[in-house]
């Protein structure tokens, strides 16, 4: 499942346009599986999730954070992500079925907001780099 | 079991009304067969299918998905029985083309990209909420004749 130069390629062209908004992207994409997947938010009793909560906001940009660190170090992935997978694996114990859901929510916010950018070669690069992210955050599981 | 609120029914609706069911079709179908390529597997029998351009470009491709959407608009039409307006259908991918209830899901979050692209602003998180539903809801009316 190694993404192809061309696929890096498309991944990294579209980062350098989000520049330093990917948290505000993130933070959308977080709110959207919120409300579309309810049972997504039973993993924050902890945090205030109504619509502009800066906690939300706060988690947004850790998850971008997360993301922008994967896109400069796609080819050690394991090791970049290495202390999430064990975050992920032993405190956080989040179902890797909710990832999909995540990812699925950034597709979905990237295309609302870049849809002359978001050719299906770019859909599927970008598809494929956050399926490789999933399954490095899901690895320490078992 | 899907519950549409009276502002779900809405939503989707007055969206759907927008939506140029053709273009739509062969832009959903496409991108699956080329974010997926695995789910090629049931169209052999479509020509060239060799790179992104020629899944998009594919004549078969784009009827086929405008076939795929129209059934859908069709379904609008009886939304709180989505299962009874899916029934045949749902026998038919079950014993006569035999696909897994999984493409079902995989086709429905395909469609709510393609109108968050098309629709931009428009598309809000509750917009979304609502067609998330909706293609679940189609997704498990498909599904539900298989034995």
């Amino acid at each position: 499942m190694a993404l192809s130069a061309a696929e890096r390629a498309m991944v990294r062209a579209l980062w350098r346009k989000l520049g330093d908004n990917v948290g505000v992207y993130a933070t959308e994409a977080l709110e959207r599986t919120f409300l579309a997947f309810p049972g997504t938010k039973t993993y924050f009793p902890h945090l205030d999730l109504s619509p502009g909560s800066a906690q939300v906001k706060a988690h947004g940009q850790k998850v971008a954070d997360a993301l922008t660190l994967a896109v400069d170090q796609l080819d050690d992935l394991p090791g970049a992500l290495s202390f999430l997978s064990d975050l992920h694996a032993h405190k956080l114990r989040v179902d890797p079925a909710n990832f999909q859901l995540l990812c699925h929510c950034l597709l979905v916010t990237l295309a609302r907001h870049f849809p002359g950018d978001f050719s299906p070669t770019m859909q599927a690069s970008l598809d494929k780099f956050l399926s490789r992210v999933t399954s490095t955050l899901a690895s320490k599981y078992r | 079991m899907v519950h549409f609120t009276a502002a779900d029914k809405a939503a989707i609706t007055s969206m759907w009304r927008k939506v140029n069911v053709e273009e739509a079709g062969g832009e959903t179908l496409g991108r699956l067969l080329v974010v997926y390529p695995w789910t090629q597997r049931f169209f052999d029998n479509f020509g060239n299918l060799s790179s992104a351009s020629a899944i998009m470009g594919n004549p078969k491709v784009k009827a086929h998905g405008k076939r795929v959407l129209t059934s859908l608009g069709e379904a609008l039409r009886n939304i709180d029985d989505l299962k009874g307006a899916f029934s045949q259908l749902s026998e038919l991918h079950c014993e006569r083309l035999h696909v897994d209830p999984e493409n079902f899901r995989l086709l429905g979050n395909m469609l709510v990209i393609i109108l968050a692209k098309h629709f931009g602003k428009e598309f809000t998180p509750q917009m979304q909420a609502s067609w998330q539903k909706m293609v679940a809801g189609v997704a498990s009316a498909l599904a539900h004749k298989y034995h």
